[in-house]
């Protein structure tokens, strides 16, 4: 399979690589994806009290269309507000970096990834220090 | 890093070889009007007599790596249409003995692709169970088969694994049970020992091109003593026998001939070159945590090694091996996303079976490339995981199998 020149960037120089305290209250952590699905992404953003994502990094399990998914949302969510990140859109993702239309289902993981993140954020602000994770509790 | 002479390196030997030298010059003295081009089903003239002697010739090869007698030797396009016919050719011609046939869930999708054809057809399959290992259980094969079973399909070498079916044992209770046993050996032909004298296979599927050969063509042997009929699947001027019509490409048949002739001559040395390569590969991985070796490597091939590297995804890691030529148990490249069906019947959790790669040593591998590819493995999979939402949690004590994962 040949892969966008975008797709070999990101994969062999990924951004943002790493993880945030995943029980800091500026935190959100979205994990999504499955290991029996050949994918798992961990996004975490850092927000400031004015709403805004100073930071975010990533991990994922997955092919290189996936990591390169991951990455480039880092790069995009940074410095926007949880609204602007939470409209950003799969389509966009793929658009960008070429996917062909077999790794299109990497793209929509990014975007459950920023959606999810968000929503652990936001359950933090609403409710105690230890709001359950909504995905990949370990039970 | 760049220790080794060729890059990328070749390590899928198992999905197909280079032609030997030896092997392409004989083609190639077949081609032209100074050549060796005559047809030799022209019984008139000296081309067709020439052309004719070749084709004996490299029948002759064949047939004395397998211990076969050369009528036994049918010519066809490679090993799928060597199933196809083997086993289309029995159930068509023994269908009024019976339309059962038994086969096994690794086996290659010439196989399973045949007999899913046929149940289309009104026949009926049993797709047998293997154990970790990768074997049969003998047990479980002998209570599956009936009365009106004709049929038994069971391959030599897994083409995924490496690893060596019982298939003398196998012939042996097939025999006595009055069932015709078919046998796709197009991964063992010219590395491990097949004497036909011996063991009790009545149809044996070769290919050339796993073996140094040229893709393209391939064989069917079917046993004369006992005498194993077939039905042709395809029909015209009645060549081998009728049993696959079609003017014989000489070029390629002379081609498989000494590919054939050169793997007899080489097998034994072959072997434990191959198998010294495949230990030293090993022993370069050997120290890594989470590493998974799919297939019993007691009874194997020497030359290919199955390993899952946990918590690292098949296609990237190939994506990141691309200075290397190997091939994943992930089928993520294809259309579908399912891991191997090979993987998983061995009982290899998804997540494994999406994190394998099959290296599959040959002829031409010298140890600076192993050396390389220990280097690049380790230092790719490391990476990979540093990137691994899975490998931290591992690291952090996680039970994975416990985690509630949103399936997608």
């Amino acid at each position: 399979m040949a892969y966008s020149d975008k797709v070999m960037d990101h994969y062999e120089n990924p951004r943002n690589v790493g993880s945030f305290d995943k029980d800091d209250n500026a935190v959100g952590t979205g994990m999504v994806g499955a290991p029996a699905c050949g994918d798992v992404m961990k996004l975490q953003i850092k927000v400031s009290d004015e709403g805004v994502i100073e930071d975010a990094k990533f991990k994922t399990y997955g092919c290189g269309s996936a990591i390169a998914s991951s990455s480039l949302l880092t790069e995009w969510v940074k410095g926007k507000t949880l609204q602007q990140a939470s409209e950003i859109k799969n389509t966009e993702l793929a658009e960008e970096l070429a996917l062909p239309p077999v790794k299109i289902h990497c793209s929509v993981l990014a975007e459950d990834a920023i959606k999810a993140a968000i929503e652990d954020y936001n359950s933090k602000g609403a409710t105690a220090v230890d709001a359950p994770e909504k995905v990949a509790d370990a039970s | 890093m760049n220790n080794s002479e060729r890059v990328p390196v070749y390590l899928d030997y198992a999905a197909t070889t280079p032609a030997d030298p030896r092997v392409a010059e004989k083609m190639m003295a077949c081609l032209t009007m100074d050549g060796d081009f005559g047809n030799p089903a022209s019984r008139s003239h000296v081309f067709g007599w020439k052309a004719d002697d070749s084709v004996k010739e490299a029948r002759g090869h064949v047939a004395a790596l397998i211990n076969a007698d050369p009528r036994e030797i049918v010519w066809t396009s490679g090993a799928t249409e060597s199933d196809n016919l083997a086993i289309k050719g029995v159930a068509h011609f023994y269908k009024k003995k019976g339309k059962h046939i038994i086969t096994c869930k690794t086996e290659h999708k010439a196989v399973l692709d045949t007999c899913r054809q046929l149940e289309r057809e009104g026949y009926e399959v049993t797709y047998l169970e293997v154990e970790n290992s990768g074997f049969i259980d003998m047990k479980v094969l002998e209570d599956a088969i009936r009365d009106d079973t004709i049929l038994i399909s069971i391959m030599h070498v897994n083409n995924e694994t490496g690893v060596i079916q019982d298939i003398a044992a196998i012939g042996e209770l097939a025999r006595s049970k009055g069932v015709i046993f078919h046998c796709d050996a197009a991964q063992s032909a010219g590395k491990v020992e097949i004497d036909l004298e011996k063991m009790k296979v009545d149809l044996m599927s070769f290919s050339a091109h796993k073996i140094y050969g040229p893709k393209g063509i391939g064989a069917l042997y079917v046993r004369r003593k006992p005498r194993i009929r077939i039905e042709a699947q395809m029909h015209g001027g009645g060549h081998e026998r009728g049993m696959r019509s079609g003017t014989l490409a000489v070029h390629q048949i002379v081609g498989m001939g000494e590919a054939f002739r050169v793997a007899k001559e080489e097998l034994a040395v072959e072997s434990e070159r191959l198998l010294a390569l495949r230990e030293r590969l090993l022993a370069g991985f050997s120290d890594m945590e989470e590493i998974y070796i799919n297939g019993d490597l007691s009874h194997h091939v020497p030359g290919l090694l199955n390993i899952s590297f946990n918590f690292v995804e098949g296609e990237s890691l190939i994506m990141a091996l691309k200075d290397i030529a190997v091939s994943s148990g992930s089928a993520c490249t294809s259309a579908s996303l399912e891991p191997s069906y090979v993987l998983r019947a061995l009982g290899r959790e998804d997540e494994l079976a999406h994190s394998s790669i099959r290296f599959s040593l040959g002829r031409f591998t010298t140890e600076a490339d192993v050396d390389y590819t220990i280097e690049l493995v380790r230092k790719k999979v490391d990476k990979l995981r540093e990137l691994s939402p899975l490998w931290e949690m591992y690291k952090d004590g996680v039970d994975l199998s416990k985690v509630q994962w949103a399936a997608h």
